[in-house]
């Protein structure tokens, strides 16, 4: 079987002009949800807070849960259903930052208690994270991005070229920004899993950008007479079968975990399905044109000092 | 290259045995001969997967560097006691430094010379003069400082592990974090409120004499005694549930802690038939014990701990021996765990709840259900998509994603890793791109085979071009996952861990046992024509 046959040839550069402007409203649009939700929304593992996941055993509606929250005197408190509607399980996000843990704790069973009868449900988890981890964390994480994107460029670039290396990391950036823009569109909070997805979306996109930038290395020696941007055009059709191939495969099974992998790993996949969709993308539309971009400016400021020289 | 076959063939063999027999423990019940002479070790589940209890405690140890300062106070009590030299003070004036007034000037150099002798460890930062009054400030040096700090967290860890071993939880994993955070993990533990209270709870024993010469009310209106304090028994009536606190004047001097226990065991109280915790003092706690009753009889000792006054019964006589005991409406488990604190010891500092997690063991099967579910969909769906695509090659690439499934789970088991909620998405995640390197060898392939190339060259071809593209792919996912590895803590390690077994397992199954299948359907079969 073929998807995609062997004689295509798509004009993937001359679409570069469209390409980097969907890429860029995409961008602006993540940017400006981010702006406006000031800033990405941390889940507790970075901000510090206490999350419940209670399990009802009988019909209780969102909107009483909610009620008994708010009762307690908590205004940053966010309900959310776990599973399906009609599991009567909630996940229960209290941002505030809380200085004795064990006494809310006990503070929330107890009223949760009172209001809905002691026996009436269970708390399956608590995750209570002072805001002193969480600051400790957040530091961490960033970091951890930070210096695997450096790892990243070093590695192609020691491996490639340097502008084989920026583009990918142009590529990664585009991904990172799209999927934070994603995640805070659907309000889906970031914490420890969906930094690790993030983390593997770095790796990942880097991963699709090599498929390209190996076959257009492969053919510079091969084509010296056709200019770069034919090289990589025609080399972005060679692969673009692979391309869309190891993607179809990554994104089954990232798809089944977001629809069958339950609760508690459901923003991990949909981190990375958004992720793995971007970096694919990007690879194409953003790495090569980058390079492409690189050469011309490089290739234009020799040009201009020649011209200085004289 | 036939001969070649053969022992590639044998090695893989070799190695795909030894991970089935890493990896059989986790399925089946293995008789007793494979426990004795081969691996045992089973995948250990992470509390997000059995339930369980994951904390981490911050160790204030600017208070345990407090306390040392405030014991080095007492001691120069003591010394200057001993020598008699006359004193108008000794007091902690800050976190790290001591003071001490001489009221006779003509003591100052001795008293020097006794401090340079006793406490080394002790800073002269500055001696001052004023009329007749010499004060000494003394302090306690950075490294010093560090030392205490440092000390205070390891005593903390042992501690703390002594009271989780005596409060009996399996494979419990107590570890210092960073300078003064300790992790622990209990897994499959029940009442995580009883656990917390028997970790966090500082458990200082002390005695003090009760103060008779002023009365408690004069005290509390403002004429406190200056070697004196206030602390408060807890009293909570059974049957209503109120908390009273009832206040006693103690003197602050402690004239024996809970570091001299040998024992500490629950009783049952015959006549109330209420349990308390009977005491034993070693040898020298005892004959502090005795002195103390001795000097002190018809007054009043009280047995305080963490602050918290428990009893304070009139000394009826000496008492030798070294037997106390702590009374105080417990209820077994109490008394239970208050022997339990007592006998490993005190904490050298509070600790700090940071972080705590904990999840049921319901949630724990569901999210191993649910895993599991989502795992054998995504294969099938990745099977059934390269069987469709590359037909016979296809099941060959399938064959090796099993075999690298099998390869990563009996990695997890030798290497004793911990599977977790992220670890199982990085086995799925696995499934996923163990393929992709089957893809681009079999897109290569195909790509040769268009140029009319033979079978055997055209495979030659794509394995070669194809395995550095691999590579360069999978080590930057694995260059990511040990920046993850190198931050992420529990759960998030157990993915970065998993992916990247899976991706170092993906080079031998999906490369090398690949292409031995197809050299032997080459070599041997000598096949014309490739599914692929």
């Amino acid at each position: 079987m073929e998807l995609i046959r062997p004689t295509i040839n798509i004009n993937f550069i001359d679409r570069t002009r469209s390409a980097l402007i969907f890429s860029g409203v995409l961008i602006l649009v993540s940017i400006v949800s981010l702006v406006l939700k000031g800033g990405p929304r941390y889940g507790i593992d970075f901000k510090g807070g206490t999350l419940f996941q209670v399990k009802f055993n009988r019909q209780v509606a969102i909107s009483d849960v909610r009620k008994a929250v708010k009762e307690m005197g908590i205004e940053a408190g966010l309900v959310q259903n776990f599973g399906s509607e009609n599991d009567y399980e909630y996940l229960i996000n209290i941002e505030a930052a809380i200085e004795d843990l064990e006494q809310f704790s006990d503070r929330f069973r107890e009223h949760f208690a009172a209001t809905f009868g002691k026996d009436s449900f269970d708390i399956r988890r608590t995750e209570a994270v002072g805001p002193k981890v969480g600051k400790d964390l957040r530091e961490k994480a960033l970091l951890a991005v930070a210096l695997s994107c450096v790892g990243m460029l070093i590695y192609i670039w020691y491996r490639f070229e340097l502008r084989f290396g920026l583009g990918a990391i142009c590529g990664l950036v585009h991904d990172v920004l799209i999927t934070l823009g994603a995640l805070s569109l659907t309000n889906t909070p970031i914490d420890l899993p969906v930094v690790a997805a993030l983390l593997t979306i770095v790796g990942y996109s880097v991963n699709d950008t090599i498929i390209v930038c190996d076959r257009i290395r492969e053919n510079m020696p091969k084509m010296t007479k056709k200019p770069l941007r034919n090289v990589i055009n025609i080399s972005i059709n060679q692969t673009l079968s692979r391309t869309i191939l190891t993607v179809t495969t990554v994104l089954m099974a990232t798809l089944a975990l977001f629809l069958f992998g339950g609760g508690v790993i459901h923003d991990f996949a949909f981190t990375m399905l958004v992720g793995i969709i971007a970096g694919t993308y990007s690879s194409i539309f953003i790495a090569c044109p980058v390079v492409i971009y690189w050469e011309k400016l490089f290739v234009k400021e020799k040009k201009g000092l020649a011209k200085r020289a004289l | 290259m036939a001969q070649s076959l053969k022992w590639r063939a044998l090695v893989y063999v070799i190695i795909i045995g030894v991970a089935l027999v890493y990896l059989l423990p986790t399925f089946i019940q293995v008789p007793a001969w494979w426990e004795k002479y081969l691996p045992s070790d089973k995948i250990s589940l992470g509390l997000d997967l059995q339930g369980g209890m994951h904390l981490i405690l911050e160790v204030d140890t600017e208070k345990a560097l407090e306390n040392t300062l405030e014991r080095n106070g007492a001691d120069i009590e003591d010394l200057l006691y001993n020598n008699k030299i006359p004193f108008d003070h000794i007091k902690r004036i800050s976190r790290t430094a001591l003071e001490v007034a001489l009221v006779d000037p003509e003591t100052k150099d001795r008293v020097k010379q006794l401090l340079e002798q006793n406490f080394p460890a002790l800073k002269h930062e500055k001696i001052e003069q004023a009329g007749e009054t010499v004060t000494f400030t003394l302090a306690i040096d950075d490294l010093e400082a560090r030392q205490i700090k440092k000390a205070a967290t390891e005593q903390a860890l042992e501690t703390i592990r002594n009271r989780v071993d005596q409060f009996g939880v399996a494979e419990p994993s107590i570890q210092i974090q960073g300078e003064d955070q300790i992790a622990i993990q209990l897994p499959g533990i029940k009442d995580p409120k009883r656990a917390i209270e028997l970790i966090g709870k500082t458990a200082l024993l002390e005695f003090k004499l009760v103060n008779d010469e002023v009365s408690v009310d004069e005290a509390l209106k403002g004429s406190m005694p200056a070697d004196s304090e206030i602390l408060y028994q807890r009293d909570v009536n059974p049957k209503t549930g109120e908390v009273k606190r009832v206040p006693y004047l103690l003197k602050k001097r402690t004239l024996l802690t809970g570091d001299r226990l040998v024992k500490a065991q629950v009783q049952i109280d015959n006549r109330f038939n209420e349990p308390y915790v009977a005491l034993e003092f070693d040898a020298r706690g005892a004959k502090i014990f005795e002195r103390i009753t001795e000097k002190n009889i018809k007054k009043r000792l009280a047995i305080i701990l963490d602050n918290n006054v428990y009893s304070a019964p009139v000394i009826q006589d000496k008492i030798s021996g070294g037997h106390a005991q702590i009374t105080g409406r417990f209820t077994m488990e109490e008394a239970r765990d208050l022997a339990i604190v007592l006998r490993a010891g005190s904490l050298p500092a509070p600790v700090k709840i940071l972080e705590k997690r904990t999840v049921g063991p319901s949630l724990g099967q569901d999210s191993i259900r649910q895993g599991i579910r989502a795992m054998i969909i995504g294969s099938i769906a990745v099977v059934l998509f390269m069987i469709i695509y590359y037909r016979l090659s296809g099941i060959v690439a399938n064959l090796a994603m099993l075999l690298n499934i099998v390869l990563l789970l009996a990695a997890l088991a030798g290497f004793g890793a911990t599977l977790t909620v992220p670890g199982l998405a990085g086995i799925a995640l696995t499934i996923g791109m163990a393929v992709d390197a089957n893809v681009l060898i079999y897109e290569r392939i195909r790509e040769e085979m268009r140029l009319g190339k033979t079978v055997k060259a055209s495979i030659d071809t794509g394995y070669s071009r194809a395995f550095l593209t691999i590579l360069d792919s999978n080590l930057t996912t694995i260059i990511a996952a040990l920046f993850l590895m190198q931050f992420g803590t529990g759960p998030v390690k157990g993915f970065a861990i998993t992916l990247t077994i899976g991706l170092l397992a993906n080079m031998f199954t999906a490369v090398a046992v690949t292409r031995l299948i197809f050299d032997y359907f080459v070599i041997k079969r000598r096949i014309k024509t490739l599914s692929i």
